[in-house]
């Protein structure tokens, strides 16, 4: 397999592993295991083939294009440092699976927690090898994802469930200020390309934006690495169970915020604002972490804040922003997962032996689980950095590096005393922590008889502890090879010279570390009965990161309710009358700035007749407008006069498809509201108490006035300011130019939608279809309001009228009044069949369409339906409207998937000239065929509508059938 | 011609804006159906204005754009002119479902207290 397809394979895995272990049954505690093992082994075989074939110098890439006009592709990375991390990732994990296989309770779904656990595994790796900055923070997001699936694992745990939801809340908004932070780096150097973005480096020290941008991405790794004052997050993070613990909190996912500082270390260290953000956050959070991990009565606890102090304790390397200290503090990050790993499974087999984690409760457990004791004692001693231990060696480096003055203030001069005080403390809680609970006399009070632990969860463990001795004593042999690869990795020609061996001689560093090492015991053997009288860290009692971040998250929900209850309201025309504010608002803007002025296009003259038209048309409007509410057949009628202006003025001024179209949409609508009316409740005057209207009705109605007014003078404004202005050269000219050459129409507007935009015009047909059977399915269950039940008053004077004579039938006084109107429209039948007909043929080449002929045809059906009555029209033409939609979706799905059997794309049209007997050349476009869908689904769109409403009057009583019976589809 | 128009447009909008804004779903409606004329006049408008001059070209000759009108903005009138009818049918339907439901034709669902 190529070098390409390992990385992809070592990346493909995990996530493939979580989707399977998803699906396994809840309690396959072992098949999980062994699957998420056998994954995780098998990334850490492709990881270690891959590290025979990693280039020297340079990195492996394989990229996939996505979006690469965004600079967005999937590009996968490795080089030395993405590889020691991306090893330690897979290592780990496969450690940490074995020792969760026998943790984890068989009544746990533990297949749920190997897939999150696989998922993380996944993203972490994602996260190394991103050779993509804004990959990069798409996997960083995806670690507090499934971290926080992780730590909520036992969500009947409210602890888990909170403590998970503020680890998710830190991390992700971290995680958006790193996004915002690359895409600033990504502003800068012009890619998110990391290996472009590397070389970069000076444009980015130098761009005016490089200190917002170094803040943001800071943010973002303080957060994930919990450091100072940003570290709450992490000992809450303890509720989760102890596997999620060693390998999220020591190993990886805290790691992560590390990895991101030294990866870009090269672009952004160097500086006075890093040297100054970074190392005193490092400072404070090294000595903080320790402060409180000596006062910790959790064993967890301990470790947790432990944690957050070799965090803290790397970001200062990172921060001094010397190539030593970078190199040191990768040494550490390593160092500090191997030995924290093993802490924390030892905390949780001491847990799982004895059912308590108190470190005031545990005691002398030396007796009962030796192995355990000892390997926890080593791992602790490396901790504490006894010599002949890895800790002892990057703790060296670091001592040394404080000792080197950077900068020559006065923080620089204390710095060695502040770290020796650190490291002093972190000796004491270590101590603790071995002395507390494995030595003294027998533990009292405890639930069960502790035991050693079953060999499978001792030996990751003993693999992790191995490593700490091996590393320790000798530390060029094993660890320097991958240590220099992923320094040079980083540094490149700045790879400075070290040297890693236990012994440098008498050397200051050393001295620190004996006074350390001492200082940490003796502080121990004074303060042992005082540290376990306490129940948090003195002096930082008020530094409640919780109590803060629950007030603040408190404090947006309120503020939110608040804006929500400013703002929202459920009343729609508190809405409307928002949304046509802002409206205003947004078209005004534009000319606050620029000013209002009109063109100097000469305009057409006015015509009287024309005037006419629109003082008759606004009258309607107004009128319409006006009546609305208490006269709906007047402003009905009112509002069709507005309509037939607009008809007449489409006519006058050139658009006559427009106004066949609107004549005919208007007749339609105007049948469809008059069918809608018979449901609308009778509307009475009102009624105000007071007997008369109070003030703010009054000032409500001035309010919409105004709005209405002032659109109203706006739109007129832009529209004649608009109208005033010669048109830029459009589109519009190429496509009159190439309608006839190209699409054998003259037709200009009808090619345009058949042909030059048909795909427009499928969805618009398609958009109709939708609606017309949502129509039909709403009304299958429509349910009149109770006053609406009984038959129209005009209707039933008609009927007791028939009923009170002898020689008359029910019915017989509607068919009187209808006579003449029922001959005129079933004679009109056939003639307005020819003109819809004739509006087709003629619609590429002359106004008409399609369009038209389906809404003259539907036209056609429902004056038969006017002029009969439903059921009697039913009786003599059965239309069966759906058949017509879907046929007419079908023919023009059909005519633009037909041009792909010729290899052109969907929808392109041919046509040519047939010679016909006797009338001549005729020429046949696809588009025509197109059109005949258009025909069909608009006709069976309208008349589906029309139909199912018309057949809400003749409906059976509730309780039987209520399915319009003409458009039932048998 | 111009001047006439662009009023149109503005008393169309105007009268569609108060009635939308209205308590009563038929309000509603015909509010949106005058909205709906104003917008398509607009759109049409911005193509200009021209007499005479509708956009069917010759046969054979090659066409002269100068003298045709814009054919661009009436396609897309002609697609408004659909969309909106089917809203208005959409709309209607929805609103006497509603009507059914609630026993009012009040925009809320409810009477207001």
């Amino acid at each position: 397999m190529t070098d390409q397809g390992l990385m992809w394979l070592m990346l493909a895995l995990p996530f493939a592993g979580s989707l399977a272990a998803a699906f396994l049954p809840v309690h396959a505690r072992n098949t999980a295991g062994v699957l998420a093992g056998a994954v995780a082994l098998g990334g850490t075989l492709v990881a270690i083939l891959l590290y025979a074939r990693l280039p020297a110098g340079t990195a492996l890439r394989s990229e996939v294009e996505w979006l690469p006009s965004l600079g967005l592709d999937l590009l996968i990375r490795l080089d030395g440092l993405s590889w020691v991390f991306a090893f330690l990732v897979l290592a780990v994990g496969l450690l940490v699976v074995i020792y969760a296989r026998y943790y984890m309770s068989a009544e746990d779904p533990v297949p749920r927690f190997f897939s999150f656990l696989l998922a993380f595994m996944g993203s972490m790796l994602g996260l190394v090898m991103s050779g993509n900055l804004v990959q990069l923070a798409f996997f960083w997001e995806m670690t507090s994802l499934f971290s926080f699936l992780l730590i909520g694992y036992w969500h009947h745990n409210q602890s888990a469930r909170d403590g998970a939801r503020m680890a998710l809340i830190v991390t992700a908004a971290g995680g958006l200020c790193l996004l915002l932070g690359v895409l600033l780096i990504g502003k800068i150097a012009g890619s998110y390309d990391l290996d472009i973005v590397l070389a970069s480096a000076d444009a980015i020290k130098g761009s005016p934006l490089y200190a917002p941008a170094l803040i943001l991405i800071l943010i973002g790794c303080f957060t994930k690495s919990a450091q100072f004052p940003f570290h709450f997050w992490l000992p809450h993070a303890m509720a989760a169970p102890t596997p999620v613990s060693a390998y999220l909190h020591s190993a990886t996912m805290v790691k992560a915020g590390i990895f991101v500082m030294i990866r870009l270390w090269p672009v952004l260290a160097g500086t006075d604002l890093w040297y100054t953000i970074v190392s005193t956050t490092g400072l404070a959070t090294f000595l903080f972490g320790a402060w409180s991990a000596m006062f910790q009565q959790d064993l967890k606890g301990l470790l947790a804040y432990s944690t957050i102090s070799h965090l803290g304790l790397i970001t200062l390397l990172l921060g001094l922003g010397t190539p030593l200290a970078a190199v040191a503090a990768i040494f550490h990050t390593l160092n500090h997962a191997t030995f924290k790993a093993s802490l924390f499974m030892a905390a949780g087999i001491v847990d799982h032996e004895t059912g308590t984690r108190d470190l005031r409760r545990l005691n002398g457990l030396f007796r009962f689980m030796p192995i355990t004791a000892t390997l926890a004692m080593v791992a602790a001693a490396a901790m504490a950095g006894v010599p002949l231990l890895n800790g002892f060696l990057s703790k060296e480096m670091f001592l040394a590096e404080t000792l080197e003055t950077h900068r020559g203030t006065i923080f620089d001069q204390a710095l060695p005393v502040l770290a020796t005080l650190a490291l002093a403390f972190s000796v004491l809680y270590s101590v603790r922590f071995i002395h507390q609970s494995f030595f003294g006399p027998p533990p009292v009070g405890l639930e069960r008889v502790p035991d050693e632990a079953p060999l499978w969860m001792r030996l990751p463990i003993e693999i992790l502890v191995l490593t700490c001795i091996v590393v320790g004593v000798a530390p060029a042999a094993t660890m320097g090879p991958f240590l220099d690869g992923a320094a040079r990795s980083v540094l490149q020609e700045r790879t400075p010279e070290y040297s890693l061996a236990v012994w440098h001689g008498f050397t200051q560093p050393l001295l620190l570390s004996l006074v350390a090492l001492g200082a940490g015991t003796a502080g121990y053997l004074l303060l042992r009965r005082h540290l376990n009288r306490r129940d948090s860290a003195p002096l930082m009692r008020r530094l409640k990161g919780r109590k803060l971040f629950e007030a603040t998250l408190a404090a947006i929900i309120s503020v939110a309710r608040r804006l929500e209850g400013l703002l929202g309201t459920r009343r729609l025309q508190t809405q409307l009358r928002l949304l046509a504010a802002i409206a205003l608002l947004a078209a005004w803007l534009p000319f606050i700035r620029d000013g209002y002025s009109l063109g100097s296009r000469p305009g057409t003259l006015v015509d009287p007749g024309f005037a006419m038209i629109w003082i008759v048309g606004a009258a309607c409007a107004v009128g319409a407008a006006w009546q609305a509410k208490y006269h709906r057949l007047a402003a009905l009628i009112l509002m069709a006069g507005a309509g037939l202006a607009c008809c007449i003025s489409f006519v006058w001024l050139s658009a006559p498809d427009l106004a066949i179209t609107q004549l005919l949409v208007e007749t339609v609508t105007t049948v469809l509201l008059l069918l809608g009316l018979r449901w609308l409740p009778r509307r009475l005057k009102e009624v105000w108490p007071e007997g008369r209207t109070p003030w703010r009705v009054h000032l409500r109605r001035g309010a919409d006035l105004t709005i209405a007014i002032v659109a109203g003078a706006g739109m007129a404004l832009l529209a004649f300011a608009v109208l005033t202005r010669t048109p830029p050269d459009a589109v519009s000219r190429d496509l009159v130019m190439r309608a006839y050459p190209e699409a054998g129409g003259t037709n200009v507007v009808n090619v345009i939608l058949v042909d030059f935009r048909a795909f427009d015009t499928l969805g618009e047909i398609g958009v109709l279809a939708i609606v017309a059977l949502t129509i039909f399915s709403l009304l299958r269950r429509f349910r009149p309001a109770a006053e609406s039940v009984a038959t129209p008053e005009q209707q039933r004077i008609q009927n007791a009228f028939d009923e009170a004579h002898e020689e008359r039938r029910v019915g017989d006084t509607l068919k009187d009044y209808m006579m003449v109107p029922r001959v005129v429209m079933q004679w009109l039948f056939p003639f307005i069949l020819v003109l819809a007909f004739y509006f087709f043929v003629r619609g590429h080449d002359m106004p008409g369409g399609g369009f038209a002929a389906g809404i003259t045809l539907s036209i056609a059906l429902i004056l038969q339906y006017m002029a009969l009555g439903t059921r009697k029209a039913e009786d003599r033409l059965r239309v069966r409207p759906i058949r017509w939609i879907g046929l007419g979706l079908l023919v023009a799905c059909a005519t633009g998937a037909a041009a792909m059997l010729f290899g052109y794309p969907f929808l392109t049209s041919s046509f040519q000239y047939l010679e016909l007997p006797v009338l001549g050349a005729v020429p046949l476009a696809s588009a025509l065929l197109f059109d005949t869908g258009v025909f069909l689904l608009v006709v069976g769109a309208t008349a589906l509508i029309l139909v199912a409403l018309a057949h809400q009057s003749i409906r059976r009583p509730l309780g039987r059938s209520t399915q319009p019976e003409a458009v039932k589809e048998d | 011609m111009e001047i006439v128009l662009a009023l149109a447009i503005g008393i169309l909008t105007g009268s569609g804006v108060w009635l939308i804004l209205r308590p009563r779903t038929f309000q509603v409606i015909v509010g949106l159906s005058l909205l709906s004329y104003a917008v398509n006049l607009f759109i049409y408008a911005m193509g200009r204005l021209r007499v005479d001059a509708p956009p069917v070209v010759g046969r054979g000759g090659s066409a002269d754009p100068s003298q045709l009108v814009d054919p661009l903005p009436q396609a897309l009138v002609l697609t408004a002119i659909v969309i909106s009818f089917a809203m208005t049918a959409l709309l209607l339907v929805v609103l006497l479902a509603s009507r059914g439901l609630t026993g009012t034709d009040h925009v809320d669902g409810k009477e207001p207290d």
